[in-house]
């Protein structure tokens, strides 16, 4: 099939479509409204549900009430939406129903702005609703990995009974890019345990309560178990001119596409660096990364935030080797020439010792550099 | 000669479980349960209908019938409700909620579930507290009222009115079937299944989100007997709640069932 | 003749609240306090003749605790 030029959250949509997706239920938000704009005409045109609920709080739980019928559903939203959203996707979780949530991140805390971060990282990768789940967690870094991670997604969320949350930026929802868009996938069946009316069978029950605690504690064990399948199963990454390399840039979405740029250019002035970049955040890339740290010299650690990928990799690193950092906050993206100063920074000082705390550097460097960019 | 021969005059209705429920003993939640079951089986719906349990006092609903069933979290039935409905529009999808549950958290929830004329059905249990954690203020509690969280009464310059969800539930231009009933007596209770059957019809017929707001008592939390409790309906939810037709949809109102 | 009616009581379900009790046209049902159920109730009874089969205690009663029957004359 021929490339077509999509706009970020409207490639998507249409890649949801094209999975399966029977349900859409969402409320509008910037950076991410695009995305159910879309749906709002998509899915009627091919007889699916698409409702925009009253908030995000009635979205989600309609979204959970979809999802107990097994057919494929999903929202999207940006990230003080998902905030209202995390009472749902507990739910969801503790009944352990599929569903895809796809947040195009903005800059926080509180109400924040409306551009691109990866603040949401603690939310997304590690829960963020109450009581003992593991969500999947995807990061693409292009509107074609994207359109291809979604049709993913609805399938790892099928297979493990799983919420997937998928991790976009305000950059990727809003740029066009061309991509292909994958070809129409037929609706499947709903599965034996889904909620469609008794007819012929006993009647299923999806609850998300088990008042014995020694009932939770085997749900609990059951989903604690599947998550470790997961993590031995569906763990994804990109390398990027590692081989030689003596400096890694380990990096997510944005963050890791801006660094290949700064890879690139480094690369072109003889400088041994390259770049992992984590696809999926949970599960996280550990044996990976831990591998990679025997084989480097140095770590960078790029993200848009204040470094909370930085703690899952420094627990993979173990100390093996020195770890940096570099982060813009707030709804600032790096530049590729940010990221290229860093590289070269770090080449220079190949012996210097490791920082017991790579941030207090990080601030003291990025500091100045507002300071210039004044 | 004129031999006898015995004819059942009542028996448990198929749609409920055999599973005896958690309710104290004389809590009307019960009667509600076996009147959504008998008008069930007399609609012959339970193959297709997928009932969402509330959080509050009937959290456990989804136990007692045999039918499909899914649980809601606090208030937002109505919003899950939507989800099941709109991705299976065949199927009869209802909730089961209390005061707390739909008058409080779910406000907004139950709202808009009426503003977009959901083809769903509520059955709504007003019996003026919260039960499930043991008799606080609902926003259904009558003034002067006490309650473990207004233990001098309900003073409504400091904690506000009772809310008439009927009544303004009626207002909306989504809803179909609008009534309330009382739980208090056996007139009242046929009626109040009529109502429930009325509701269902509804949404069979598409006409429209549905709701019965049902008068019930807790004899344990009012500190009453049972049959003290429906006393209590009787002289003192009714005249804050009175029963009516708050919004009849016209083929409804023709109807005879 | 008067209507003569029975009631059968499903002891695991009868939780002895009474609604029935005060519900009865004909004033024959009690509990009774010689028995307990299961769970440690006293069940309802019908304490005297004098059941119609009218129905009455089913409809108030919040455990569908009760299966109601009624004797019919049949034509020979």
């Amino acid at each position: 099939m021929a490339k077509k030029l999509y706009k970020g959250n409207e490639a998507f949509a249409e890649a949801a479509v094209r999975a399966g997706c029977e349900g859409f239920f969402g409320y509008p938000i910037t950076p991410s409204t695009e995305f159910l704009e879309y749906m709002a005409w998509r899915m009627p045109e091919l007889g699916r549900a698409f409702v925009q609920a009253e908030s995000e709080v009635a979205a989600i739980n309609m979204v959970y009430g979809a999802a107990c019928t097994g057919k494929r559903v999903m929202t999207a939203s940006s990230s003080p939406g998902i905030s209202l959203m995390m009472e749902g996707i507990s739910y969801i979780a503790g009944t352990e129903v599929p569903c895809v949530i796809i947040n195009v991140m903005r800059g926080g805390p509180g109400l924040g702005n409306i551009a691109p971060s990866q603040g949401d990282y603690y939310q997304m990768v590690k829960g963020g609703g109450h009581g003992d789940y593991f969500p999947i967690a995807i990061a693409p870094a292009s509107v074609q990995e994207a359109v291809d991670l979604i049709g993913l997604s609805f399938d790892l969320a099928e297979k493990y009974r799983s919420v997937v949350h998928v991790l976009v930026d305000g950059n990727l929802g809003q740029m066009m890019e061309p991509c292909e868009m994958p070809p129409m996938q037929e609706l499947p069946a709903p599965p034996e345990w889904a909620v469609t009316g008794a007819k012929g069978r006993d009647a299923n029950i999806l609850s998300s309560i088990y008042i014995e605690p020694a009932d939770e504690e085997v749900a609990n064990i059951r989903l604690l178990k599947r998550w470790m399948e997961i993590e031995e199963n569906e763990v994804r990454y990109q390398e990027y001119s590692l081989e030689d390399a003596e400096i890694a840039i380990i990096a997510f979405g944005t963050s890791g596409r801006v660094s290949s740029t700064a890879v690139r250019q480094a690369r072109a002035e003889g400088i041994k660096v390259g770049l992992f970049r984590p696809i999926t955040l949970a599960p996280f890339p550990k044996k990976e990364i831990s591998a990679l740290a025997k084989r480097v010299k140095r770590i960078l650690v790029v993200e848009m935030n204040t470094g909370m990928m930085l703690e899952d990799v420094s627990q993979c690193v173990q100390g093996q080797v020195p770890i940096e950092f570099y982060g813009r906050l707030g709804g600032m993206t790096p530049l590729p020439d940010e990221i290229y100063d860093e590289i070269t920074r770090i080449s220079q000082n190949m012996d210097a010792p490791a920082s017991p705390n790579p941030r207090l550097e990080w601030v003291a460097r990025l500091e100045k550099i507002i300071e210039g960019e004044k | 000669m004129v031999a006898p021969a015995p004819k059942i005059v009542y028996q448990r209705p198929a749609s409920l479980a055999t599973r005896v429920t958690h309710y104290c003993p004389g809590c009307t939640h019960g009667v509600a349960h076996r009147l959504i079951a008998e008008v069930l089986d007399e609609m012959g719906l339970r193959e297709k209908t997928i009932g969402v349990a509330p959080v509050g006092c009937s959290v456990f609903a989804y136990n007692y019938f045999n039918h499909d069933y899914v649980e809601a979290a606090h208030g937002r039935a109505p919003a899950m409700a939507t989800g099941i409905k709109r991705v299976l529009p065949q199927q009869t999808v209802y909730t089961y909620q209390g005061d707390g549950d739909l008058a409080s958290i779910g406000m907004a929830e139950i709202m808009h579930a009426a503003a977009r004329g959901e083809q769903i059905t509520v059955v709504f249990i007003n019996n003026a507290i919260y039960g499930m954690t043991g008799g606080q203020m609902a926003p259904t509690t009558l003034p002067g009222m006490v309650t473990t969280s207004s233990p001098g009464g309900r003073d409504v310059e400091s904690m506000g009115f009772p809310i008439r969800m009927s009544e303004i539930l009626a207002k909306m231009d989504g809803a179909g079937y609008i009534v309330r009933r009382s739980l208090h007596d056996p007139a009242n209770i046929r009626k109040a299944k009529k109502a429930i059957r009325l509701a269902f019809e509804t949404q069979e017929r598409g006409l429209g989100f549905s709701m019965v707001e049902l008068l019930s008592s807790c004899p344990t939390n009012w500190k009453l007997t049972p049959v003290d409790a429906l006393t209590f309906i009787e002289d003192r939810m009714i005249p804050m709640f009175p029963l009516g037709d708050y919004k009849v949809n016209d083929e409804i109102a023709n109807l005879r069932v | 003749m008067a209507v003569k009616g029975w009631i059968e009581v499903n002891e695991l379900h009868c939780k002895g609240c009474g609604l029935c009790v005060a519900a009865c046209p004909q004033n024959v049902m009690s509990l009774d306090m010689d028995r307990l159920t299961p769970k440690g109730y006293h069940p309802v009874h019908l304490h005297a003749e004098g059941c119609t089969g009218c129905g009455i205690c089913a409809i108030v009663c919040p455990d569908a605790a009760l299966t109601v029957y009624r004797e019919v004359p049949v034509k020979a």
